[in-house]
């Protein structure tokens, strides 16, 4: 009875804090690509009427991807406005973005948008999205989105979240943001660990590792809804959770057997069924993008290397040869990456395999890399890494050639990032 | 209840008596109050459902296992450790205990976790051997993610290897 009433009061508690505590982020970009494509951006037609500027939003996203140079266009241009292409191409701009947006008598606001090819003399895009006074970020995160498809050939993932670990004192958060690190939003508070976020592949889910129970129990957490499902509380510990790309169940670590061993489960805890079968440790399962084989982390070896193997079982065939410390795989949307990371002299780096070619390289310089994870457009990897015993957060392209640094404002660790799916 | 606390002080003030006139009196012959064994008059407390798990000075107080690095076997010095609580848990078979697994800050959190069961699973192992029933034993792991000592030094990385057992 009394723990009830606890648990209820906790539980507005925690949405009270959730309401206000939150840390800002903050994004340095420190690294750009070889080769940028100039692109004009003119402030949108009555954008102040909305909560947050659209085109800044959208040259800040353009801006931070690393392949485009901004041109100012030092006035208003709206969907609507002629466009003199050879002006623009004679200031220096492949493409120009205009736009406008106006409030609806429901309070809601259309947001309309036209990109032209100043090259070429022709129009590449348009949109019109209409949208809640909360969610005019992610419409200004739709329309970059937009323009890195048309401009690159490749969907843009602006209009991602992402979701990591903060630390504050004996305060553990689990907090979800856009992929810019604004509107932060606390999904979990807790005063005991959070590890291993791993979101659900339509985005609105979480699981995670959670030790208020003073042990490692994995839980799925709705994040609209709020509720909480146990995956997995079985004697011992419980921890490393991945989705299966349909969604319908994870593969998980369990010591139950007396090692650390890897079983499949479904999303509500049910039909659990053991995979791998060896006396040591392995870990960190990650299903491949056709759901068919596991990538994980095992000692059988000796030290932890990357094995793959099939989910129905069978042989595993080991994947990294390179350093005796080989952990934390992770697999690109697009099939054609291995990320992971590495020790080497005593440092532990973020390295990325090309699966075909068997091409390894690494992409950092720190020393404490951690917890990679690939945009869902396969361009980029967002990792944690440790700055002084801090803990922050890096992006770098696939190509190596874009790096930003995500840190929190008000001081504090931030950790064990993972980059959300696509959202509609 | 009151008469029992006057025949105390009054017993008590007796004895104070008795003691004072041993001491003011050198020429007495000599008795010697020092070797607690022969002094008839000691009292030792004896309480009634007392634990040798809350005695703060006893074995059991030593509840921890250090490992050497990248190590997960028990060492012969802490063999004794384990030993003494198998002792107790047998002799006490509805008492359970948890042996948390811990590492150091370096690696990744979920191999570390892993790293950190092998030791909790070690000092269950050896528990098991010792005639300790799987009922009243689990085995898990803070991996690193509650270290012990802060820092980023061996000193801080050698007190984290260690699994602690916990009543």
């Amino acid at each position: 009875m009394s723990k009830t009433i606890f648990l209820r009061l906790f539980a507005i508690f925690t949405l009270m804090i959730a309401n206000f505590a939150h840390a800002q982020l903050r994004v340095e970009i420190a690294g750009v690509g070889a080769n940028q494509i100039p692109i004009a951006i003119a402030a949108f037609g009555n954008e102040s009427v909305a909560p947050s500027q659209v085109s800044a939003i959208i040259k800040a996203d353009l801006n931070r991807s690393g392949y485009f140079r901004i041109i100012d266009t030092g006035n208003v241009m709206t969907e609507n406005t002629p466009v003199n292409y050879a002006d623009w191409k004679g200031r220096g701009a492949n493409a120009i973005v205009v736009g406008s947006v106006s409030r609806l008598p429901d309070g809601r606001f259309d947001v309309k948008y036209r990109l032209f090819d100043t090259v070429r003399e022709s129009q590449l895009s348009s949109m019109a999205l209409t949208t809640q006074p909360q969610y005019i970020r992610v419409a200004g995160h739709k329309i970059a989105d937009d323009i890195y498809l048309k401009l690159l050939g490749v969907p843009g993932a602006f209009a991602t979240r992402i979701a990591y670990v903060t630390k504050s004192g004996r305060e553990y958060h689990l907090e979800v943001a856009d992929s810019d690190g604004e509107s932060v939003q606390v999904a979990l508070r807790s005063n005991e660990p959070i590890i291993s976020p791993a979101w659900s592949p339509d985005g609105t889910k979480v699981a995670y590792v959670s030790f208020e129970n003073k042990k490692p129990v994995v839980y799925v957490q709705d994040l609209v809804t709020r509720r909480r499902t146990v995956v997995a509380n079985f004697k011992g510990s419980n921890s490393a959770p991945a989705w299966s790309p349909d969604g319908s169940r994870l593969a998980v670590a369990l010591s139950r057997s007396g090692s650390t061993q890897i079983y499949l489960v479904n999303a509500d805890g049910s039909n659990l069924r053991r995979l791998t079968n060896t006396s040591g440790i392995d870990t960190e399962p990650q299903f491949s993008g056709d759901g068919q084989s596991i990538y994980f982390t095992s000692d059988r070896s000796g030290g932890p290397q990357i094995y793959k193997m099939s989910i129905t079982g069978g042989d595993a065939r080991r994947v990294t040869f390179n350093g005796p410390y080989n952990i934390s795989p992770r697999i690109s949307p697009d099939g054609k990456y291995l990320a992971y990371i590495s020790q080497r002299n005593g440092k532990f780096q973020l390295y990325l395999l090309d699966l075909s070619n068997g091409q390894e390289m690494r992409l950092s310089d720190t020393a404490r890399d951690e917890s990679p994870s690939f945009s869902p457009n396969s361009r980029y990897i967002l990792y944690a890494t440790s700055d002084g015993g801090r803990g922050n957060l890096a992006v770098v392209s696939v190509d190596g050639s874009v790096r930003q640094r995500l840190s929190l404002q008000a001081g504090g660790n931030i950790q064990e990032p993972t980059w959300g799916p696509f959202m509609k | 209840m009151r008469t029992l606390t006057s025949v105390f002080i009054l017993s008590s003030a007796l004895l104070l008596a008795a003691c004072s006139s041993t001491k003011l009196d050198d020429k007495a012959p000599v008795v010697d109050h020092s070797a607690s064994g022969a002094d008839a008059r000691s009292v030792g407390t004896v309480n009634t459902g007392s634990d040798p798990l809350n005695d703060p000075q006893g074995v059991l107080a030593k509840r921890s296992v250090y490992f050497d690095f990248d190590s997960y076997v028990v060492k012969p010095e802490y063999q004794s450790v384990v030993e003494n609580h198998a002792k107790y848990l047998t002799s006490h078979r509805d008492r359970k205990i948890v042996i948390q697994g811990n590492t150091d800050a370096r690696g990744g959190a979920e191999y570390n976790l892993a790293l950190g069961q092998k030791r909790a699973e070690a000092v269950r192992k050896s528990l098991s051997l010792l005639g300790v029933s799987d009922s009243q034993m689990e085995a898990v792991s803070f991996g690193k993610e509650k270290p012990k000592a802060q820092g980023n030094d061996e000193a801080a990385w050698a007190e984290n290897r260690r699994a602690d057992i916990v009543y």
